[in-house]
């Protein structure tokens, strides 16, 4: 079986979030960057595959060549192959377009993305792709099991989870519970070792059009002081959020 | 040219962000001159869609749609936009319609953007204001010409009354074939989701252990109100997966957020910062919640909270 695990590059949760050229990009000076927290349940769960289902998994990533880094981290996590298609990754359906294109020269069984990046947590790429290529698509997904041709899913819903069955080729959206948080893969010296030899292929990027541009960002407006209740003064508590706030 | 809104709705009922999204869609169509229409499967109820503005009620009343399914729901939407010639999709944030959302893009070629909070900044360019990197900020992104998909944030909006007579429709979308089908919904009973909340009631490690969460869930009784927790509780096993919120679980943008014995990290703000108010109870002045929060209570959370529940109660 073939496994795409598409990952995002996205700054760590603790980057200061600051824009530059008049408030129209955002600025990754002093930024580290991580694999996108969704998109590293779907990784594990590949690698976990490669044994249950004998998958060969490649991780793929849209976007310039500082990418790379996570993706080395990927390959020492235990994907076996690496895609970069090189391009700046600035609108979701670009993006799904240049991986929608790469789908149809390689044919993958099973393609994972998170369900949402938590820099622009969007939530596009996977369902565009799945349109896209007219394959099945499941997301928020928290189980998956692909037995021959046949994929059992479920899907997180508002206030419980649905059971799916399809066939495969088959979209995923991947989030916490596909594994555990303790599950995911902490890489040892061997797999960095070994990552170093893994194949990393850079493709030229179709270049196509987006749909969507950021023209400005913004940071919302600084908050106002909080107002401190005393512990043993909670009919006053009680009476700002009725009267004040008016939210009870 | 019109706006299409997408009404979702759960065993012949609406849910409220419906109706938000519906008047997010009026307000739009008034702003561009033109009409709007709802989107409805299976659900008998539209007069209460009349309330918020709708010219047209498009109804497909099909046992095939019984079941939500990203591939036919989509499938269906693509043929009533093409034959209402509409220019503009409104969906909900919902889990199911961001679901919808994105596949409908992909199938429509058209342009997408979520978490979108207010009315377009102009229409032309189309230019919206969504949140982004987790509600740290806000970008203006500009829409590209052709059919355009938004989904509009939780409330952000709000329900708008505006009576309109809407004349109501039925139409018959093809047959998809999909090889896709639901074989189980497990859902709790009972207990309000945190999507749907109005007020959410969240707890962190400052409780100490999964046994004394009898007083968080009974405040969320009294208040009516959906439980939640943080990224560490759930690690823990002490609450399930679906109640951890932040910036890597669920994001909150309830009316009211009280945060119990939560330190307020960077990640767990993140998820929640679009709620309207905020309150902590935290027995250290220090905790960086004290700094997003709008009311606070510097104390301890097994003091606090039985004699807040207590207080509630006289009241009622
Ligand atoms: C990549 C990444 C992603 C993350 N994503 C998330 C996320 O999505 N959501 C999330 O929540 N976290 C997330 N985190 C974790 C986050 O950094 C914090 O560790 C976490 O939010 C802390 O949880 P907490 O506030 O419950 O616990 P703590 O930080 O341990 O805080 C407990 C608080 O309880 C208070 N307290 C103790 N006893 C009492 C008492 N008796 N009465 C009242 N107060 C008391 C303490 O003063 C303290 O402030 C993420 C971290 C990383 C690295």
């Amino acid at each position: 079986m073939n496994i795409l695990v598409c990952i995002s590059n996205v700054p760590d949760t603790t980057s200061k979030i600051n824009f530059i050229e008049n408030d129209s990009k955002f600025d990754s000076n002093g930024v580290q960057y991580i694999i996108n927290p969704n998109d590293e349940f779907g990784l594990t769960k590949a690698v976990w595959m490669k044994e249950s289902n004998a998958a060969n998994v490649t991780v793929l990533t849209v976007g310039d060549q500082s990418a790379e880094t996570i993706l080395r981290k990927c390959l020492a996590i235990g994907a076996d192959k690496a895609v970069r298609i090189d391009c700046d990754a600035n609108d979701a359906y670009s993006v799904a377009k240049e991986i929608e294109a790469h789908c149809q020269s390689i044919n993958y069984d099973l393609i994972i993305c998170g369900r949402e990046s938590i820099d622009y947590n969007g939530g596009l790429v996977p369902g565009l792709i799945a349109g896209l290529l007219n394959y099945n698509f499941v997301t928020n997904c928290v189980s998956l099991e692909i037995t021959d041709s046949k994929a059992t899913c479920a899907r997180e819903i508002s206030g419980g989870t649905e059971i799916s069955e399809c066939e495969i080729p088959l979209v995923i959206g991947s989030q916490k519970g596909l594994v555990e948080e303790s599950d995911l893969i902490i890489p040892n010296m061997r797999g960095i070792m070994m990552a170093r030899q893994k194949p990393l292929e850079v493709l030229e990027a179709k270049n196509i059009s987006a749909k969507t541009s950021d023209k400005k960002f913004h940071k919302p407006e600084a908050k106002s002081e909080v107002k401190l209740v005393k512990p043993d003064e909670l009919d006053k508590l009680i009476d700002l959020l009725e009267n004040e706030a008016k939210v009870i | 040219m019109g706006v299409l809104v997408y009404i979702e709705s759960e065993e012949n009922k609406y849910k409220k962000t419906a109706y938000e999204a519906l008047s997010y869609g009026k307000a739009l169509a008034d702003k561009m001159g033109v009409k709007v229409s709802g989107l409805v499967f299976n659900c008998s109820d539209t007069d209460s869609l009349k309330k918020y503005g709708a010219d047209k009620i498009i109804t497909i009343d099909n046992s095939d749609f019984e079941k939500f399914s990203s591939k036919k729901y989509s499938h269906a939407l693509a043929e009533v936009i093409k034959s209402e010639n509409s220019s503009v999709v409104i969906l909900s944030s919902s889990a199911d319609s961001k679901f919808l959302g994105a596949h409908l893009s992909g199938i429509t070629d058209s342009s997408y953007v979520s978490n979108v909070v207010g009315i377009p900044e102009s229409i032309s360019p189309f230019v919206v204001k969504r949140t982004c990197f987790t509600n740290k900020a806000f970008s203006s992104t500009e829409m590209i010409d052709g059919l355009r998909i938004i989904s509009v944030s939780s409330n952000s909006f709000g329900m708008i009354e505006s009576f309109n007579d809407s004349t109501v429709e039925s139409f018959s979308p093809e047959k998809v074939n999909s090889n896709q089908r639901t074989i189980k919904i497990e859902k709790e009973t009972g207990s309000i989701t945190i999507a749907d909340a109005d007020i959410v009631v969240s707890a962190g490690r400052g409780l100490k252990g999964p046994e004394n969460w009898e007083m968080i869930e009974s405040l969320a009784d009294t208040l009516g109100a959906a439980t939640a927790c943080s990224k560490p509780v759930s690690d823990m096993g002490w609450r399930p997966h679906s109640e951890h919120v932040g910036q890597t679980g669920k994001p909150v943008s309830s009316n009211l957020y009280i945060a119990i014995g939560i330190s307020g990290a960077i990640q767990h703000l993140a998820g929640i910062n679009s709620s309207k108010v905020k309150v902590v109870i935290n027995s250290d002045p220090e905790a960086p919640f004290f700094k997003a929060a709008d009311y606070g209570v510097v104390g301890d959370a097994f003091e606090v909270i039985p004699e807040l529940i207590e207080k509630l109660k006289d009241r009622k």
